[in-house]
This record gives C-alpha cells, structure tokens and sequence, in this order.
C-alpha cells in the first residue's frame, strides 16, 4: 500500500481526524481550504506531530502512536513540495537541486535540463519566477531519490499554459514515485487520473 | 620628533587596545551567540533574568560593573579564588582589561545576533529536514549563512564597544602603560598633562582609523554574505 494513514491531528483548539488508505500513484487530497489539507501533508512528512494514529508509506511505518513511533523528517525519505516553495534563499539553483547529496553533478544537470532549468542553474532563486522556483523545487525533493512525493498545491499561482505543463510533469513522475497532492481543484484531480480524498 | 611620529609610549596603546579588542570580541563572540540562541529559540524558566543579567552592562554605570568585577575577580571574590587555585590572577593585567571589555560588549554581541534568529524563516530549516539534512547540517548551510549578517554586526558593534571601554577598565585593572593602558585610557592620562595635547590628538585620530577600518571590513563581509539578495 502507498499511503495508508489514520491521525489525529490537533488544530488550535480541535483535533481532526483524517484516514485513507491508496495504493493509487497519485492521491488527491481534496477539499475546501481550511480543513487541514496541509496539516495532513506535513504530518506525513514529520513536520506536525500528530496526537494519534499511524502513518505508513510505501509499507514503512513512520508514525504510530500506540507503538511510540515517530521518525525525524529527516529520515522519512519523503520528497515534499511546499505550497510557499522555500527554496533555500542563498544557495543558487544548481546547489538547491543538489541540496540533498544524493545525486551527482550529472544528475543535477539533468534533472534541470528535464524540468528546463538548465539556463537558470547559476540563480538566486530570488531572480527566479514563481513557475522556475516551483520546478526548482520539485527538482531538489525528486533529486532526493524520495519513497514518495507530497505536493501542497503545485500547480497554485501558475498560469494555465504553466500549470499545464506542470501536470504532465507531475503526470510523468507519477510512473516512477507515488504522489500525495493536496489540492482544491478537481481538473487538475480529473488531468492526473488521481484517486480522490475528500477531506 | 616630528608631529605625526608616535611616541613609544603611544604605539604601546594601540598595541595594547588592539589586542585587548581582539581577544575580548573572539572570546566573547561564541558566549554571545550561545546566549542569542538560548534566548531565542528556547523557553526555560527564568528567561526574563537571563536576559536582563545580559542586558545590565548596557544600563548600568560602566564605573559600577568595574567595581563588580573588581569584587568578584580580586583576592577574597569567587572568580578571583578559582584563578588563584590554578595560579593565575587578571588585576592589573591586560587579561582584565580584555574581560572588563567582554563583558560590556557582551549585549551589543547578543542583540544583532539574537534578531536576526528570531528573524530567520524557521521553515526553511524544515524543508531541508525533508531532504535528510541531520541537525548539525542544517545548523552549518541554513541556519549560520541565513543569520550571517547579524553575527558581522554583533561582532563589529563588539569590537567598537571594546575598543572604546573606559569606565569599567579604569575601575577593574586600573591604567598601566604598556599592560592595561588602552586607547581611551591613554587619551584621558595625555589630556591630565600639560602638553599632553598633541599627543591625545593622535592618539584620537588613530581610534577613529581603527573604528572606520572595522567598519569597511564589517561592510564588505556583510555585502559577501547578503549577495544573494541583490
């Protein structure tokens, strides 16, 4: 199974409760802002702790309350894409890419010449637009070899001609990494041929 | 002896505040970011004391904290029986005048270097956990690069502070020629003497050197370490 998930999580003064489970290559969370579509995602990736339940992916425990379990997100091997990006601001492009240290300096050229950074490597990401940091970003969480990748709304502030060009991307990637995305945009959902959450 | 000629006697200052500076900025420098990092990412009770007691030197009467350390480092104070027990003592030696300083630069150090944690997207040091970056890494290629700029500034502000430290000095180590005799401390002798003059006015155009000197390297490691943002 990729993702078979069942947490509570605590929200300010409420817990929420969220359980899936799919073995589909892409995953769309998907509901109206506010319910804790990222919360879920960064519980995932370690960087909420949930107040119960577990979290398996890929067939790895990596949250169980019950058995006390909770590995650091730095051993969670989980590639994540951040709504707000957060490249690393002084590192250039080339070195965000290859902030992991798994790849080669081949992989890195190559994986920007996939994503069509291959002119930017030399970047501050500041000098870089919103769809070149987004790719960026994607690019440094898939160059660290993850077990799965999470995407917070890859595809928000693009506009449709990049968005586009995004889904075939992600699409792309899919073959080879399972995707959880969060979104709340069923096209996007439908363009993927994602198994649905509704959150 | 022409007008621009330093006397023995002066070059014995400098030398004296240099290394007084020096060796007070560099010691005090790893204190003063263990504080900063305390006081802004960690919650422990009696905070608040920690960083008044930081804060003190700043408000309290140079004089005062001189007379402080006079009592804790002299013969019957705690600090002054610990040293005396391994054989060293720091009154009247430039190691005092070097601590007196430390500890007056000790809250312009902290401050810079505390604003600019606080100031730090945290959520960057997450997003290079998520790519497996253990503690200690994402310490050395996140965090100290991001907050660069406040260890340069808390580092000269430091330096300028130590450079310029009378109060406490006079008061702790007292002013000896050639050992504890900084700067400020021989400026203030010269002005006492007749004839004094001309040399206090070199020695008051040598301070400003340093001080500019420390300024421009300060500038030119801040604009290395911010370059990313032009």
């Amino acid at each position: 199974m990729n993702f078979d998930i069942d947490v509570r999580l605590q929200r300010g003064d409420f817990t929420s409760e969220f359980a899936f489970v799919s073995d589909a290559a892409v995953t769309a969370l998907v509901g109206p802002s506010g319910h804790g579509k990222t919360s879920l995602l960064l519980a995932v990736a370690g960087l909420v702790r949930p107040v119960g339940g577990h979290i398996h992916v890929g067939g790895r425990t990596l949250f169980d309350a019950a058995a006390g379990i909770d590995v650091p997100a730095r051993n969670r091997n989980l590639g994540v894409m951040f709504q707000d990006v957060r490249l690393f601001p002084h590192l250039t492009v080339r070195a965000n890419l290859g902030y992991a240290g798994r790849a080669t300096p081949d992989d890195v050229v190559a994986m920007a010449a996939r994503l069509g950074l291959s002119a930017l490597l030399d970047r501050w990401p500041r000098h870089l637009s919103g769809g070149e940091a987004r790719r960026t970003a994607l690019g440094r969480a898939l160059l660290a070899k993850p077990a799965a990748l999470l995407l917070d709304e890859p595809l928000a502030h693009l506009d449709s001609a990049l968005a586009h060009e995004m889904i075939a991307l992600l699409a792309d990637i899919s073959r080879t990494v399972p995707l959880l995305h969060v979104t709340h945009d069923l096209d996007e959902v439908e363009q993927l041929g994602a198994t649905i959450v509704r959150i | 002896m022409n007008g621009l000629e330093l006397s023995l006697a002066e070059s014995a200052a400098i030398l004296v505040s240099l290394k007084v500076a020096g060796v007070a900025t560099l010691c005090t420098m790893p204190v003063a970011f263990g504080l900063a990092f305390l006081l802004a990412r960690q919650r422990f009770p009696g905070k608040p004391v920690i960083d008044a007691l930081v804060n003190l030197p700043l408000v309290m009467p140079p004089v005062v904290t001189g007379y402080l350390l006079l009592l804790a480092f002299g013969r019957s104070g705690w600090a002054g029986q610990a040293l005396a027990s391994v054989g060293v003592s720091v009154l009247f030696r430039w190691t005092g005048a070097a601590i007196a300083a430390g500890v007056m630069a000790l809250p312009l150090m902290v401050s810079p270097m505390r604003l600019a944690l606080e100031g730090m997207d945290r959520r960057l040091e997450a997003a290079a956990a998520t790519l497996g970056a253990t503690r200690r890494r994402v310490f050395a290629t996140i965090t100290l690069p991001l907050i660069l700029p406040g260890i340069i500034a808390g580092t000269v502000l430091g330096f300028a502070k130590a450079l310029g430290e009378f109060g406490a000095t006079a008061i702790f180590v007292s002013s000896i020629p050639g050992e504890t005799e900084t700067l400020p401390l021989a400026i203030n002798a010269l002005l006492q003497v007749p004839g004094g003059e001309a040399a206090a006015l070199r020695l008051a155009v040598l301070s400003i050197v340093i001080a500019l000197a420390a300024l421009v390297a300060a500038q030119y490691w801040q604009r290395r370490a911010v370059r990313h943002r032009s």
